[in-house]
């Protein structure tokens, strides 16, 4: 690494993430991670989800703490507003995933951001998940993300910063492509 | 004598190199420029794969003034035209007779694998004990096919790009065509031609202008040095080797071939391939982005063009530097499509090719069926393969990138022969 990119900082720590990449491309069954969360419906529209263990480089890995999230509707849906909905968790998913992906390619081509900040949006026709209409999905028509970054750099490299971190997002892969979901059920 | 070898008559030579194309005969012409004794195994006749696996209308990629092998430039009139497949053929025909090269052609290998002090190569008719071995066997020999292609109903007719010779073979009605290097788009170019309705899905893919500030793109990427950057210098040499080849035709207009081109024609043109399910096919929603990457590629290659024209003070009047229109993504592509009721009726699977290694009895490849090299020197001693994608340099896997690549190997493979004690057997095996 030049000193130039010795003296920037976004808080990414690159090499560890570049030895992790070189030791799992040696041992990719150390690459095989679980993530998981659990849920417990409260009342209502309101759901808390946990998220606390996950498996990964072959073992169960536990933070030592868990977060906690409340998911709910507004008021405009009957609902109590407890949280987010589920629907702006998914953006908030996106915008967090992106976002990591910005800091940590811009770290790795040595480029200093000063702020990024994003505005997702995403339109939906209610008359898909009310039943009203069965040719609308129940999903997002589609979804923008607006980034005004300050950074270190041309606007070609920062365009290229964003859109390598959304090659490499997984969070946009799975609102991108299809994913096979299997919902099992038990009476207790 | 391990009693496998006595079953067929047993020969012995210091090289075997496996292939009679470009990269193939390269190697012969050092070898025998250094007098080393080796014998080119052919399965087919001389330049098989472009003889008789590629489509009917396919040019060469590169003009006419870059196709050279050692010793042997193209010496025609038209040096800005691009080669059929026949031309391309007789241009490696003509070579292999002017070097006189010892071609065993009709000769398929069916086996190589190690023994003490070399290989064993068995033929049909012959065993040959080699000291050493150059794979020139090519590196789209096989068509990578992704497994969706398992899922698609019965009455769609698939093929991939290997088997496809023109438009006029498929059925009527529409056609998918999967994928975004030069041979997507070219094929979804001839098929909506043939007035077939074509849906064309890209994932990453390579954007480049035919010709730019007067010149071929080509020269640039000759002159700019880009062709010749070593593989041991790219960040990471193997993304760099799993590149899509870049969109481009060889047409007597030089006309540029990308899809806000396809897209102004007529086809349709989605995101990767995402998924299938029976008649249902899902396109994934990076198509922006995929088309974004392109752009920004295309920007950084035109900039350094650019920067080597000023550097170089090589600006020709009439030529001032221009940047094309960004990939238009309108709002109009689809993330699923029903085969059916869109009647679709061919998907072309235009997704890669890989090299096949199934004869090769040599631990040598990798989990990925990759094999193990490095810039050609395979992992085992006396092992060599030439004509793969960067392998040494940008252009290792272009018809005139043969020369250096093989030039640079048949020194490591001398060193390697003068270097190596011969087993007694060697001297007894006849």
């Amino acid at each position: 690494m030049n000193t130039h990119e010795d003296s920037i900082d976004n808080g990414v720590n690159v090499e560890a993430l570049l030895g992790a990449r070189a030791a799992l491309t040696q041992a990719p069954q150390a690459a095989a991670f679980v993530w998981r969360a659990s849920s417990e419906w409260v009342r209502g529209t309101h759901t808390r989800s946990k998220v606390e263990k996950f498996f990964g480089l072959g073992e169960e890995q536990s933070r030592g703490k868990s977060f906690d999230f409340d998911t709910d509707h507004p008021e405009i849906f009957a609902s109590e507003d407890n949280g987010a909905t589920p629907v702006e968790f998914v953006l908030v998913a996106l915008a967090g995933c992106i976002g990591a992906g910005i800091a940590t390619v811009a770290q790795n081509r040595g480029i200093q951001l000063n702020s990024v900040k994003a505005v997702l949006e995403a339109p939906m026709d209610l008359q898909g998940i009310l039943g009203i209409d069965g040719d609308v999905r129940n999903g997002f028509d589609h979804i923008t993300v607006r980034y005004e970054i300050d950074a270190d750099a041309t606007e070609a490299e920062i365009a290229a910063i964003v859109a390598q971190s959304q090659k490499r997002s997984a969070v946009f892969d799975i609102v991108t492509n299809p994913t096979d979901v299997n919902v099992e059920v038990r009476k207790v | 004598m391990d009693a496998r070898m006595s079953a067929r008559a047993t020969g012995s030579v210091d090289v075997v190199v496996i292939g009679a194309g470009q990269s193939g005969l390269a190697m012969s012409h050092f070898l025998s420029k250094r007098a080393i004794e080796h014998v080119v195994f052919e399965r087919g006749d001389v330049a098989n794969s472009w003889r008789t696996e590629r489509w009917d209308s396919l040019r060469m990629l590169t003009p006419n003034w870059q196709m050279s092998l050692p010793g042997h430039a193209y010496s025609g009139s038209n040096p800005d035209s691009f080669m059929t497949m026949p031309e391309v053929t007789e241009f490696i025909s003509a070579y292999a007779r002017a070097t006189n090269a010892p071609i065993a052609s009709g000769t398929e290998v069916t086996s190589v694998s190690p023994i003490d002090g070399g290989y064993l190569v068995v033929t049909p008719d012959y065993r040959w004990i080699a000291r050493a071995v150059v794979l020139a066997s090519g590196a789209f020999n096989v068509p990578r096919i992704p497994a969706a292609s398992s899922a698609l109903p019965d009455d769609i007719h698939q093929l991939s790009a290997h088997d496809y010779s023109g438009p006029e073979t498929l059925p009527d009605g529409g056609v998918l065509v999967v994928g975004g290097s030069a041979t997507g788009v070219q094929l979804a170019d001839e098929i909506y031609a043939s007035g077939r309705p074509v849906t064309l899905a890209v994932g990453e893919h390579v954007r480049m202008p035919r010709t730019y500030r007067g010149h071929d793109i080509q020269y640039w990427m000759h002159v700019t040095g880009l062709l010749d950057e070593r593989y041991d210098a790219v960040d990471d040499i193997v993304r760099a080797r799993n590149v899509a080849s870049p969109q481009l035709i060889g047409s007597d207009d030089a006309r540029t071939l990308d899809l806000n081109s396809l897209t102004r024609e007529g086809v349709r043109v989605n995101g990767r391939l995402a998924s299938v399910r029976g008649r249902n096919v899902m396109f994934s929603g990076s198509l922006r982005n995929v088309c974004k990457l392109a752009d920004l590629k295309l920007g950084r290659l035109l900039d350094a063009i650019d920067e080597w024209i000023d550097t170089n003070g090589a600006a020709e009047a009439g030529h001032p530097s221009r940047r094309y229109e960004p990939t238009r993504v309108g709002d109009t592509h689809r993330l699923a499509v029903d085969l059916h009721r869109d009647d679709i009726r061919t998907v072309v699977w235009a997704t890669g090719f890989r090299p096949d290694y199934s004869w090769l009895d040599v631990p040598v490849v990798d989990r990925k069926g990759n094999l193990v090299h490095d810039g050609g020197v395979v992992s085992a001693p006396g092992l060599y393969v030439l004509g793969l994608p960067f392998m040494r340099r940008r252009k290792s896997s272009f018809l005139h990138g043969a020369e250096d690549d093989a030039r640079e190997l048949s020194e490591h493979l001398t060193a390697y022969l003068d270097g190596c004690a011969q087993p007694a057997y060697f001297r007894l095996a006849i």
